[in-house]
């Protein structure tokens, strides 16, 4: 009985960790077709961002909640103006781009705060479940992921903000005609994307450690949930494939080590992508955001 | 807008000049750091045909050169001898590339979606490869040694005398041999036919597939030829290195070669080549400091050439002159149009 509930809080937290780090680049993805490579980088400047608040005697929640998002924001504000909008309608060049971006970022974390490994102290203890001993920090993840979902539904869904989005989205074109300039929208959206990436990365620094080059671990996870997702609806499709790949790389991680759970999650990607070349979304939830 | 330079021709005087110093360097100087620098431009050689003629990225390519590497030192183990695992560092690579590129390719995959199988491809076996610690993990006498890798096998030796190692010198030869033999199968492929329709399917595909070519067919070919450059370039590698660690598969090595041949230049044979050895060269030459990161270096000229030379320095270079030698050959025939004008005006 403590078993199965520990393994069923362990899936959830796996399809949270999937889904938080994904939620940035799902947002860039969805709104843009823009494939930031550079997005698990973005996720793990979050992280040393809250290191270094948390050094300099700052909250931990303070800078966690709220300094990483608008740092990481800021810079991924930057790297548009210099960047991306050079590069809009050329998929692969801005992969490539954002492929060399991520390199330099790691060069320079690397540059200020050293190679070596670093830890966020946990603002949560453990509590006891039967025989077992659980990260209490978890159930936060699990509880701030479903939050940041249902509040980027609500955006998208209620405000003026997320209509011109959708607008957008649906058709730059006819967006644009109506006086809301493309650019414009990308700018703000590429910002956001960043912010979230930025915050997942505050959130998920204690619990994951820090490394200059950790980044690349975020981006194969985060990189097949979104494309699997799909880009016709960004939040069902992240969270749909979040799900899947979650419980499934859970069960086989239980059923055989950590390393094997991993493996089976990015093949089963490889197969759904090969049945499903639009994602998820694509096929499946058309009509949803 | 990209625009390709054109299919190119064998120039022999330059390739035998190129030839003559590669041959005639180890009479001069030291071989070591030149062997590795061969390889990655063979390595890169390998993308650069793919990437640059049949406008395939395969964003993991390091893959293959991986498995060339481990497939060697595997096979090497457990045979003693090195002909054999030669040629099947050559041949497992292009099995396999064969297999996922006819997943990709007869499954109308677009090019973002290759690019991210392709480099799932290459994470699924780092992950895989540093995951192998232990006895549980052995293939024949060959432990897999997860992230500390296979080291000590035996280095190539000439075939049929399992006694007679190469290494130092011949090793270069052996390095140099391939890449000048592979350049020569490259441009041979470019000058036929398939290669004629490989360009055309970079063009336009729909095209090529309405002129009655199986479009899927010649992008798996070209994707197997490359992985089996790839694992050739690999399997010297282990040579060189004479240990195989998974870093052959992760993220940084399947970036460093895309930059090489992108700084290079796409579309020709030359610039990928060049490219490897300039940036292989500035690699080492950072890694002896540790002042500057070398990711560092490497992700700003990635970004900068992406931004400011997409085509690549080769042929932004070709581009240049071919313009310079075209405005003097418009000067000069509107220098004789004018005279031609002239002369009748006058009357006799």
């Amino acid at each position: 009985m403590d078993y199965a509930a520990v393994v069923i809080l362990e899936i959830l937290y796996m399809i949270s960790f999937i889904a938080l780090v994904s939620a940035g680049l799902a947002v860039v993805f969805g709104m843009m077709r823009v494939i930031n490579l550079a997005h698990g980088e973005f996720v793990m400047l979050g992280g040393y961002t809250t290191l270094a608040c948390q050094r300099a005697g700052i909250d931990l929640w303070f800078s966690m909640l709220v300094i990483a998002p608008i740092v990481v924001g800021l810079v991924g504000l930057i790297v548009e103006r210099l960047v991306i909008r050079f590069l809009y309608g050329r998929m692969i060049d801005t992969m490539l781009a954002t492929w060399g971006l991520s390199l330099l970022l790691i060069g320079i974390v690397t540059l200020i705060f050293g190679s070596s490994a670093v830890n966020v102290p946990t603002p949560i203890p453990g509590y006891q479940l039967g025989a077992y001993q659980m990260g209490g920090y978890n159930l936060f993840i699990i509880g701030v992921t479903i939050a940041l979902y249902i509040g980027m539904w609500l955006v998208l869904r209620y405000t003026r903000l997320g209509l011109i989005a959708r607008g957008a989205m649906q058709s730059a074109d006819v967006a644009s005609s109506l006086g809301y300039n493309p650019r414009t929208v990308y700018m703000v959206t590429f910002t956001i994307g960043a912010a979230l990436s930025g915050f997942a990365g505050g959130v998920l620094a204690p619990l994951t450690g820090l490394l200059p080059a950790s980044g690349g671990g975020y981006i194969a996870q985060s990189f097949i949930a979104v494309i699997t997702g799909g880009s016709g609806a960004v939040i069902s499709g992240t969270l749909t494939s979040s799900v899947l790949f979650g419980t499934i790389s859970q069960i086989v991680s239980f059923a055989s080590g950590p390393v094997l759970g991993d493996i089976v999650m990015l093949a089963l990607a490889i197969v759904l992508l090969r049945l499903m070349p639009t994602g998820i979304s694509g096929r499946f939830l058309r009509n949803s955001q | 807008m990209k625009v390709w330079p054109s299919i190119g021709q064998m120039r022999w005087g330059w390739f035998l000049l190129g030839a003559a110093i590669i041959l005639v360097w180890p009479a001069f100087f030291d071989t070591h750091t030149p062997t590795i620098l061969l390889v990655w431009a063979l390595f890169a050689l390998s993308l650069g045909l793919m990437w640059g003629y049949a406008g395939l990225l395969s964003f993991g390519h390091t893959a293959y050169f991986g498995l060339g590497a481990y497939v060697y030192a595997i096979a090497v183990v457990n045979i003693g001898e090195s002909t054999v695992p030669l040629l099947l560092a050559i041949l497992i690579p292009a099995i396999v590339a064969a297999i996922i590129g006819a997943m990709m390719f007869y499954g109308r995959i677009s090019d973002v979606y290759m690019g991210v199988i392709t480099l799932v491809v290459s994470l699924i076996l780092f992950k895989f490869m540093s995951a192998t610690a232990g006895d549980k993990y052995a293939i024949g006498d060959a432990r897999l040694g997860g992230f500390n890798g296979i080291p000590g096998f035996p280095v190539l030796n000439v075939p049929g005398l399992p006694d007679v190692s190469l290494f130092g010198v011949p090793m270069y030869y052996v390095a140099a041999v391939a890449l000048l033999g592979c350049y020569l199968i490259c441009r041979w492929i470019l000058a036929r036919s398939f290669g004629r329709v490989l360009v055309g399917i970079r063009e336009n595909e729909g095209r090529c597939e309405l002129l009655g070519y199986s479009v899927p067919a010649y992008k798996t070919a070209i994707f197997s030829i490359s992985a089996a450059m790839a694992g050739l370039a690999g399997c010297l590698f282990a040579n060189w290195a004479e240990i195989v660690t998974p870093s052959v598969f992760s993220l940084r090595s399947a970036a460093e070669v895309i930059i090489w041949v992108i700084v290079g230049g796409l579309g020709t044979l030359v610039g990928p080549i060049l490219g490897a050895i300039v940036l292989g060269m500035l690699k080492l030459l950072l890694s002896e400091q540790t002042v500057i990161d070398n990711s560092l270096i490497l992700g700003f000229i990635l970004v900068v050439v992406v931004l400011a030379i997409p085509r690549g320095v080769v042929p932004a270079l070709q581009y240049w002159f071919g313009r310079r030698a075209r405005i003097r050959t418009q000067r000069s025939a509107h220098t004789r149009a004018r005279r031609r004008v002239a002369a009748p005006v006058r009357p006799s």
